[in-house]
């Protein structure tokens, strides 16, 4: 009985998940083939029932050690709501593409999506100053 | 009624300077209401790794073992994506 219950929930709503990825792009590539990119997997999340929320691009970025002989990289950052076999999907296509050194996903928890909205909105970037008094309380 | 006070000094080896030694330690994500670290913060999770980029104990900055264990996880995720190194000398 109980299963059969869930099972009927499953079919009924295909429920999305907040995920986020990152993604170091080689540093030899230049500024259009980052741009097609970046747009292939904007697609790959949208046609696989996926929604965008962000998107962030820290440009080339130095890293903390060398990976494949590169010491820098593109980083970009997706934000997404996708349901859950996405992901596998998308980490394959990260995998196939020579242009990727290195990937991150995660899933966000309510404390962690609640973050990133306040970081959108630039709250930390007066961090310094929404921190200070709350530390000045004490 | 109140906790037997502790007498042995055994984090004196630790904090070396007497004023650290007799403050009493706190968890700052407690203290300040963070809920959620973030993996891709450098600057803020250099605060919870020593000069050779390991993890500090619990022991010496206080945190509370469920942040501990948030901690843990967002270093090493930094060092995947290669935000954090995974050794050096003076990283900081």
């Amino acid at each position: 009985m109980a299963t059969k219950t869930t099972k009927s929930t499953k079919v009924e709503s295909v429920v999305l998940n907040n995920y986020e990825s990152v993604i170091i792009f080689t540093p030899v590539l230049s500024e259009e083939q980052l741009k097609d990119a970046v747009a292939k997997y904007r697609k790959i999340i949208t046609e696989n029932g996926g929604e965008l929320i962000h998107e962030e691009n820290w440009g080339l970025t130095k890293l903390a050690y060398p990976i494949q002989k590169k010491t820098t990289g593109f980083y970009h950052i997706y934000e997404y709501k996708a349901p859950a076999s996405f992901v596998s999907t998308f980490e394959l296509a990260f995998r196939r593409d020579e242009r990727i050194m290195r990937f991150l996903s995660t899933v966000l928890d309510k404390h962690s999506i609640q973050y990133n909205v306040r970081k959108r909105n630039g709250e930390f970037n007066q961090g310094k100053n929404t921190t200070k008094p709350q530390e000045a309380k004490k | 009624m109140a906790k037997p006070q502790k007498k042995y000094t055994g984090s004196s080896v630790f904090n070396t300077t007497p004023d650290a030694a007799q403050r009493k330690k706190y968890c700052r994500f407690k203290k300040n209401g963070i809920k959620y670290i973030d993996y891709k913060d450098a600057n803020f999770l250099l605060k919870f790794v020593n000069d050779q980029g390991k993890i500090l104990p619990r022991r010496l900055t206080g945190t509370s073992l469920k942040f501990q264990r948030k901690i843990s996880q967002a270093v090493k995720r930094a060092r995947h994506i290669a935000v954090l190194p995974f050794t050096g000398d003076m990283i900081k």
